[in-house]
């Protein structure tokens, strides 16, 4: 039973391995073997517990004290750095929180009785199954990616020691986040995933750096500020420490709004919602392999997964309301946000805060078919999202950018990373693929919960991601004349790491109806009075798969397209002024002009600053009503 | 089931030729709105014909193979349609073929055609929203997403729906690539972005991109047709009037007005969209 605990106790101690190495080749021998033994670990558990699901106490109380040890060393060390930097707001809210959840410790956790303090069932074996598979293979990627980064930035001091400690840290939160029962034990990985995302964004040290690593450690312990008073609030007047008992509670119409609030604002500022979502935009900084793990895998992905958690508890409540409509409103207008931009990792960015807010939104309606396509939505889009991040990656350092305007033509100069790409663009938004999919379920629930407001936004929403996600591809597919192929330096890990994304992202798609029957209707039918099964219907999903195979077909398509058809190659239209090699015209002047093909990015319309104050303001405002509303509600 | 596969058989088959005459009756009745006798009703077929004939020409290896795609996805899509499918389904597949050609463009890497794809994804971002709340408005009356549910309602929709079939109606004129809304593919090659998306395809080609545009038009107008039936026996024929009536008027819009800036044909739609489908849908919801 306790072998369940080699996840969080493995990763740790292979961090704390790595933090001694500095040589490259051993590291890669511990890294490679520490991802293939998680990978196996998380699916050998996920098989063993399948069944059976697990919940176990161990009633040790060192455990407890060890831990509190651990964050009052971490709470000393956060304010010497905020010190360190003349930063005194993180200082105060630390202060806040380790008193706040020391005093409820030491004078009252004792006095709740506590029956699991570790539980298994099918929604953290999903879990389990993507931090230990794709967290494990953004590990394997880092290898290459930072001895290239370091080779490129010679500015930047080599510590990549800390770095592959701090990842390894960061998987070991993450299990300990979706195994932890307890309130309390959920709370301390949860500021441990804090400190290593604000470690991991202020790797480089540089300015910006520094500065962007601090706002994300203001947001997320404000956050964690939310979850330390919610748990005080649920021992003190509930008196429970479970996240598993709280559904239960919900049916039988205790009033757990307070909680329900707090709890959401934690998960809304750890999933990068408005107004917390400029901790993700800022943590575009780091090196990519983080902002991977960060964005698709882990991090994020705790906030939304404890908003589902919690989700019995929301549903038609205020609390509901307020996750629904902070969701929607960042799906939305975080979409539109995209547009703007041309920076492959900004885009990324905004469409990651896109996506988790109709994820978020999901748990917020908090229906039995609402969750299940969140759920859903979670797996495609850690799986789709994590590719797009290390093809972006690999990408910059082949061609030295990351623009997607430098991608133009990207199917001739570097046509293996244009395939990762368009697997990973198709899989984010186009039928047949996962998003897709999870969208089309995310609507119907929309519908039928009759929450008409988030039904317009998620039309809206998803119109736009289609504007900016298309637009993309036509620079990737663009073919251009008499280029030469870029070599792509693809090591061995690199090749490990996005094949199986890419194909991950692909076979998801043709098996997600079983992960519907075995994973997700079993978690929650658990959750709910009524089982209503799968939201797509049996007869759609043929017709999906079908869809499937004829996407699949069209890279074979091409080619026998290509070896057969003869068509005379002539030169573009350019009203009779091309000068005979596609690529320069000539001028009023009668001189040679470069060809620029621009994508269309409509700052003037859809103006990044204006529309994230708009959602700012809104959703402070939608926050601050519903939380005094629940304070009110109460007194 | 044999219903459903006998009526996917004639719409692969008779769908272009109905499509084809369609469009051979759409020119001889613009031609006379604008005082001309206009081409014999057969030239569509005539020209695709001749276009069938013509030498392959490219810019390069791949942009035509895409377009092989959009007519393999259009046919698709309208088979699912006629097949009496999920309707948000036959929709997604929608989106899917027509991104096809805004690829296909994008790939010949030409002036005119990349302007001619932004300009055809800038109007798929409009006219999205209205065809999915579409979807919505026939889900939330008739309880399902399945054409054949839908059709066999027991009032027509469209005296549930008033607002979002006339929201589907402004979005059709883009779908039909009608002026106002024709900025990202003319019929005339004289204007600002020559021939736009199609500017760089020709021959069996272009051929293709008209037969996938006849295909398309039938089911489009079988959108309409669900407005206007239902499950009396016969009603079909008030659905196929409604559609000859719907066609008519969409002349009538594209000989008598003159081409939108895409800011205008953007945030119209999107207007329409709220305004029209948005307030219908709340009304239902009121009702309910």
């Amino acid at each position: 039973m306790e072998s369940i605990l080699f996840l969080i106790i493995f990763p740790l101690l292979t961090g704390v391995a790595l933090l001694f190495v500095r040589n490259d080749s051993i590291r890669r021998i511990i890294v490679r073997t520490a991802a293939f033994l998680l990978i196996i670990a998380s699916i050998l558990i996920s098989v063993r517990y399948f069944d059976s699901g697990l919940e176990l106490s161990l009633h040790k109380e060192w455990i407890n004290y060890g831990m509190v040890a651990i964050e009052l060393a971490l709470a000393v060390l956060l304010i010497a750095i905020s010190i360190k930097h003349k930063k005194y707001l993180p200082i105060l809210l630390v202060i806040i929180q380790t008193t706040i959840i020391n005093w409820y410790e030491f004078s009252y956790s004792h006095e709740v009785e506590i029956h699991a303090d570790i539980v298994i069932d099918r929604f953290s074996l999903i879990m389990i199954l993507i931090t230990g598979v794709i967290g494990s293979l953004i590990c394997v990627y880092a290898l290459k990616y930072m001895e290239d980064y370091h080779h490129h930035h010679h500015e930047i001091k080599d510590r990549r020691n800390l770095f592959f400690f701090l990842l390894f840290v960061f998987l070991s939160a993450m299990f300990g986040i979706v195994l932890s029962n307890n309130l309390l034990w959920m709370y301390f990985f949860w500021e441990i995933t804090t400190i290593c995302s604000f470690l991991l964004i202020g790797y480089t040290r540089q300015d910006i750096a520094v500065k962007n690593s601090f706002k994300a450690l203001i947001m997320n312990l404000f956050g964690g500020f939310g979850f330390a008073a919610a748990i005080m609030y649920l021992g003190y007047v509930v008196e429970i420490q479970e996240l598993n008992k709280l559904p239960a509670l919900a049916q039988s119409g205790i009033e757990l709004l307070i909680p329900a609030v707090l709890l959401a604002i934690a998960g809304l500022s750890k999933s990068a919602q408005m107004p917390f979502s400029g901790w993700l935009l800022g943590a575009m900084v780091a090196p990519t392999p983080s902002s991977a793990l960060l964005h698709s895998s882990t991090m994020v992905k705790a906030g939304v997964y404890l908003l589902i958690r919690i989700a019995p508890t929301l549903g038609y409540n205020v609390a509901g309301i307020l996750v629904m409509m902070v969701g929607g409103i960042t799906f939305f207008l975080a979409s539109l946000m995209a547009i703007t931009k041309s920076d492959g990792k900004k885009v990324l960015a905004y469409s990651t805060i896109s996506n988790l807010g109709l994820i978020v939104a999901c748990a917020g309606i908090g229906s039995y078919e609402s969750i299940w396509a969140g759920i859903l939505l979670i797996i495609f889009h850690a799986i789709a999202k994590s590719l797009m991040f290390l093809s972006v990656g690999t990408v910059e350092h082949s061609m030295g950018s990351r623009d997607i305007e430098d991608m133009h033509g990207l199917i001739i100069k570097l046509p293996a990373m244009a395939l990762m790409m368009v697997i990973g663009i198709a899989g984010m938004f186009l039928a047949p693929f996962g998003m897709l999919i999870s969208k089309w379920a995310a609507l119907k629930a929309f519908i039928d919960s009759d929450n008409i407001l988030i039904v317009l936004i998620l039309v809206f929403g998803s119109a736009s991601t289609l504007f900016y996600w298309t637009k993309w591809l036509g620079k990737l597919v663009a073919v251009l004349n008499k280029y030469e192929r870029i070599p792509a330096k693809l090591t061995f890990d690199e090749w490990v790491s996005m094949g199986t994304h890419a194909l991950l992202t692909v076979v998801v798609c043709f098996i997600f109806p079983m992960i519907g029957n075995h994973f997700i209707e079993p978690y929650l039918n658990t959750q709910f009075a009524q089982h209503l099964g799968s939201v797509i219907s049996d007869g759609n999903i043929k017709i999906m798969s079908l869809m499937l195979g004829m996407v699949l077909l069209i890279p074979l398509g091409l080619i026998v397209f290509v070896t057969l058809k003869e068509d005379r190659i002539v030169t573009s239209y350019m009203g009779g002024v091309n000068r005979g090699d596609n690529r320069y015209f000539t001028d009023s002047k009668g001189q040679a002009k470069h060809l620029y093909l621009s994508n269309w990015y409509m700052e003037k319309y859809f103006n990044e600053a204006r529309l994230s104050t708009i959602g700012n303001i809104t959703t402070s405002a939608v926050i601050i009503v519903i939380f005094f509303m629940a304070l009110g509600g109460v007194l | 089931m044999a219903g459903s596969m006998m009526s996917v058989l004639l719409y692969i088959f008779l769908g272009p030729l109905v499509g084809g005459l369609i469009a051979g009756i759409d020119r001889k009745i613009s031609a006379r709105m604008q005082g001309r006798y206009g081409p014999p009703l057969l030239q569509p077929f005539y020209d695709v014909l001749k276009l069938l004939s013509k030498e392959s020409i490219a810019v390069n290896g791949i942009q035509n193979f895409f377009i092989f795609c959009f007519l393999i996805f259009i046919i698709f899509t309208g088979s699912l349609f006629f097949m009496g499918g999920d309707i948000l389904l036959v929709i997604f597949a929608l989106t899917l073929s027509s991104i096809f050609i805004v690829l296909g463009a994008f790939s010949a890497n030409s002036a005119y055609s990349s302007i001619g794809a932004m300009r055809e994804l800038l109007q798929m971002m409009a006219y999205e929203p209205m065809v999915l709340l579409t979807a919505i408005g026939f889900y939330v009356v008739t309880k399902s997403f399945n054409i054949t549910d839908i059709m066999s309602f027991e009032t027509p929709l469209v005296l549930y729906l008033p607002g979002i079939f006339l929201g589907f109606t402004y979005i059709l004129t883009m779908k039909l690539r009608k002026s106002p809304f024709d900025i990202s593919m003319s019929h005339h090659a004289h204007q600002e972005v020559v021939k736009g998306i199609t500017t760089e395809f020709s021959g069996s080609t272009l051929a293709m991109i008209e037969i996938a545009h006849w295909y398309e038009n039938v089911f489009l107008m079988g959108f309409i047709f669900l407005f206007f039936v239902w499950k009396m026996p016969g009603s079909w024929i008030i659905g196929i009037i409604a559609c000859i009536l719907l066609y008519f008027f969409e002349i009538v819009i594209d000989n008598a007005s003159a081409r939108y800036k895409w800011q205008l044909a953007f945030s119209s739609s999107w207007i329409a969209a709220a305004a029209l489908g948005f307030t219908n849908l709340l009304i239902l919801f009121l009702m309910k």
